[in-house]
């Protein structure tokens, strides 16, 4: 029992001389924990949640504008009007979450569809595949602002009334032997006119948001997800791929830095020293090198999940390879940095997890950035694994070219690689003792 | 004659710590001179410094007669450094790990081909070149890391503590080898804790303590430095012992025919208290 004892008091002896394991132990868990519960508590949603949308009215009517002005006014909502290839090509690079597309006779249309008139308009709403949470809650919201809408014109507004006439006449003028339905129909229609008379004198205008009894829906609405392309459907794979293949990246950079600190507390680095080797090419061929396991090991887990799962590159496939070359060179010199900054292989490992698991999940790999709060979601633009996994979702079923959709990024991931090579190059002790 | 390694008014502090204070001394070729000392006198600073890991604060490191100029240097070519550590990358064969430090040095080709055969063959591994060093013994390990630092045919070859760990058989295979090298010419300079290693293989000893050399020649001229008063007084009857036994060739330290043993030399110029690394 006193040796079992002892060996407790050991071990925790050990765990505490350890920083590596009191971060990896304490601290990770309690900044994680922290940081996904303050993502999804709801604070910060008054700054958080507004859903940039898009819509195009075709329509310019008296309901079209009020459903737009409706949407405007949501707290949840920042609406922007475009045309529809605007909005389109905005969902389609994810700078919008969904737009509306209302078209030519829209608002006429809900009006004699509510009293079963004629044909219910079709709405168009064009969705981010990938923020299907958010797309639904611009449904919803969509929804009630055109029931509204086309009832207070059905109920108070002038060409309700005319409708409401229209409709009847066709009804009585019908030869069709009449029914119950037909003979309900007839009966509520008058009722509504007589009501619409008692309460503006026939002469409409009057608000009201009471829907219409036994009306048909207004509108129809078709969700369309847009993708790289027409008929190309979403895989949501291809934004967990490229994701974890960032982290784990990221994981071999951190490993090759782990060797070299290891290569330095060992005799090897004596060797690499006394040979006549400059400071330039020992790092060059260290990064270089890590770069290239580091594209071994995101291009295999891509390679599984375009042979599995079904990922496509939409886009450009040389962007594609673009954004992996310079993310692996980004995460190898990361690497490197961590070496140049690290003291013992034990205490940077630690530390260095930490900072791969903020860096990812900040960067959008767990979660899409679009969950955090607005704040965060423009913070975390200085990440470069923000840029990696925006990148490669872009020109993977986004379907962006090499241009806009690769180049950014990849532009920012090489800046990156050269920032931490300059520092690793600055800081690391290239000397003994 | 120029030597091959010259060290002349080395020093370097660490703070306000004096880890060398002038040290010189001279490796000549076909010689193996021995770098002795205490825990933190100043030997691995010392090597660092000549194979440049690290800055002299003063003092001039010249080989063959000209300093060394900058991390690129060919002229490092000319030092093969053996570190105290096994310097191997466990995980690959003998033969990955000497075409990666030959390659370090600018081997290539037949010629890398070539010196690699030559170093397996002196350091007794030429069989063992495709294992993975990890499934080697310690006394196997050492001399690969031997042969590692001899690729590039050096001309001065620093060795570090090389038979630290090592059974009596690699030990005398790697004195073996440092022989031959002699033979060959090589200015060797060789730092040990074992003073009948240095013994048997140096020409010459170098003494530092406190980042000073405090005694530099042959073992014969550091037994000098014994006070005369250092042996006990001995009668007839022992010293007639002592005779016996030496010509039968068992050495009584102190009293051995007159000839001390480096041991003693050196503990009288260091002293007997204990010293840590710094």
């Amino acid at each position: 029992m006193k040796q079992a004892l002892a060996i407790v008091r050991h071990e925790l002896k050990l765990f505490l001389s350890d920083p590596r394991s009191v971060v990896v132990g304490i601290v990770t868990p309690i900044l994680l924990a922290t940081f996904f519960g303050f993502l999804f508590s709801g604070q910060g949603r008054h700054e958080a949640a507004k859903i940039p949308v898009l819509v195009a009215d075709a329509d310019g009517s008296a309901v079209s504008s009020a459903v737009v002005a409706g949407l405007a006014a949501d707290p949840l909502l920042a609406v922007t009007q475009a045309t529809e290839a605007a909005a389109r090509e905005a969902v389609r690079k994810g700078k919008a979450v969904a737009a509306v597309v209302l078209p030519v006779g829209f608002g006429e249309g809900s009006v004699r569809a509510f009293f079963g008139a004629s044909k219910a308009p079709e709405i168009v709403l064009l969705v981010d595949p990938s923020r299907a949470t958010e797309a639904g809650l611009v449904r919803g919201l969509l929804s009630e602002k055109v029931f509204r809408e086309s009832s207070r014109e059905a109920f108070g507004g002038s060409s309700g009334t005319t409708v409401l006439q229209e409709s009847l006449r066709n009804l009585e003028a019908d030869p069709a032997p009449a029914t119950p339905e037909r003979e309900t129909l007839e009966q509520l229609l008058r009722d509504v006119t007589r009501w619409k008379e008692s309460t503006t004198g026939g002469q409409g205008g009057a608000a009201t948001q009471t829907r219409g009894p036994g009306s048909a829906a207004p509108f129809t609405l078709k969700e369309e997800p847009v993708t790289a392309r027409r008929g190309v459907t979403y895989n949501s794979y291809a934004h967990s791929f490229a994701g974890m293949g960032i982290q784990f990246l990221l994981f071999v950079a951190l490993d090759f830095g782990i060797a070299f600190l290891l290569e330095r507390q060992g005799g090897i680095w004596k060797r690499l020293r006394a040979a006549p080797l400059s400071r330039s090419s020992l790092l060059a061929g260290k990064a270089t090198a890590g770069a290239l396991v580091g594209l071994i090991s995101v291009g295999a887990t891509f390679a599984f999940g375009i042979v599995v799962l079904g990922v496509r590159i939409q886009g450009s496939i040389p962007g594609f390879l673009l954004i992996l070359v310079s993310s692996a060179l980004m995460a190898s010199s990361f690497g490197l940095l961590l070496a140049a900054l690290g003291k013992t292989p034990g205490a940077t490992r630690g530390l260095s997890i930490l900072a791969i698991l903020l860096l990812v999940m900040l960067g959008g790999g767990w979660v899409p950035a679009f969950v955090f709060p607005e704040w965060l979601r423009t913070a975390t633009l200085v990440l470069p694994t923000r840029w990696a996994i925006d990148g490669l979702d872009a020109v993977t079923w986004r379907g962006a070219g090499l241009v806009a959709g690769a180049l950014p990024a990849a532009a920012v991931l090489f800046g990156y690689a050269a920032l931490f090579l300059l520092v690793a190059r600055l800081r690391f002790r290239w000397t003994d003792g | 004659m120029t030597p091959a390694l010259e060290v002349s008014g080395l020093r370097k502090s660490y703070g306000a710590v004096a880890a060398l204070s002038g040290v010189s001394f001279r490796v000549g070729e076909g010689t193996i001179v021995g770098l002795l000392g205490p825990n933190g006198a100043g030997k691995t600073t010392t090597v660092s410094i000549i194979c440049s890991l690290l800055p002299a604060d003063g003092g001039e490191v010249l080989v063959d007669g000209a300093p060394l100029a900058g991390d690129t240097d060919r002229a490092k070519g000319r030092l093969g450094l053996v570190p105290q550590e096994l310097a191997l990358y466990d995980e690959l064969t003998a033969d990955d790990n000497l075409r990666f430090f030959g390659a370090l040095q600018g081997l290539e080709g037949a010629r890398l081909s070539s010196r690699i055969d030559d170093v397996l063959r002196l350091a007794g591994l030429a069989d063992r070149r495709r294992d993975r060093v990890r499934t080697f013994s310690g006394g196997m390990k050492r001399r690969l890391n031997l042969a590692a630092g001899l690729l590039h045919d050096p001309k001065v070859l620093l060795l570090d503590e090389p038979t630290a760990g090592v059974d009596p058989q690699s030990r005398n295979a790697i004195f073996e080898s440092l022989e031959a090298l002699r033979a060959a010419g090589k200015a060797i300079l060789y730092t040990t804790h074992y003073m009948e290693e240095a013994e048997r293989l140096c020409d010459r000893v170098v003494i530092v303590d406190h980042g000073r050399v405090v005694a530099n020649g042959t073992a014969e001229e550091l037994g000098r430095l014994l006070p005369a008063a250092s042996g006990p007084e001995l009668d007839a009857e022992a010293r007639a012992a002592v005779a016996l036994l030496s010509a039968r060739g068992i050495a009584v330290p102190g009293v051995d025919g007159g000839k001390p043993r480096l041991e003693e030399v050196f503990l009288h110029l260091t002293g007997h208290a204990l010293r840590d690394d710094r």
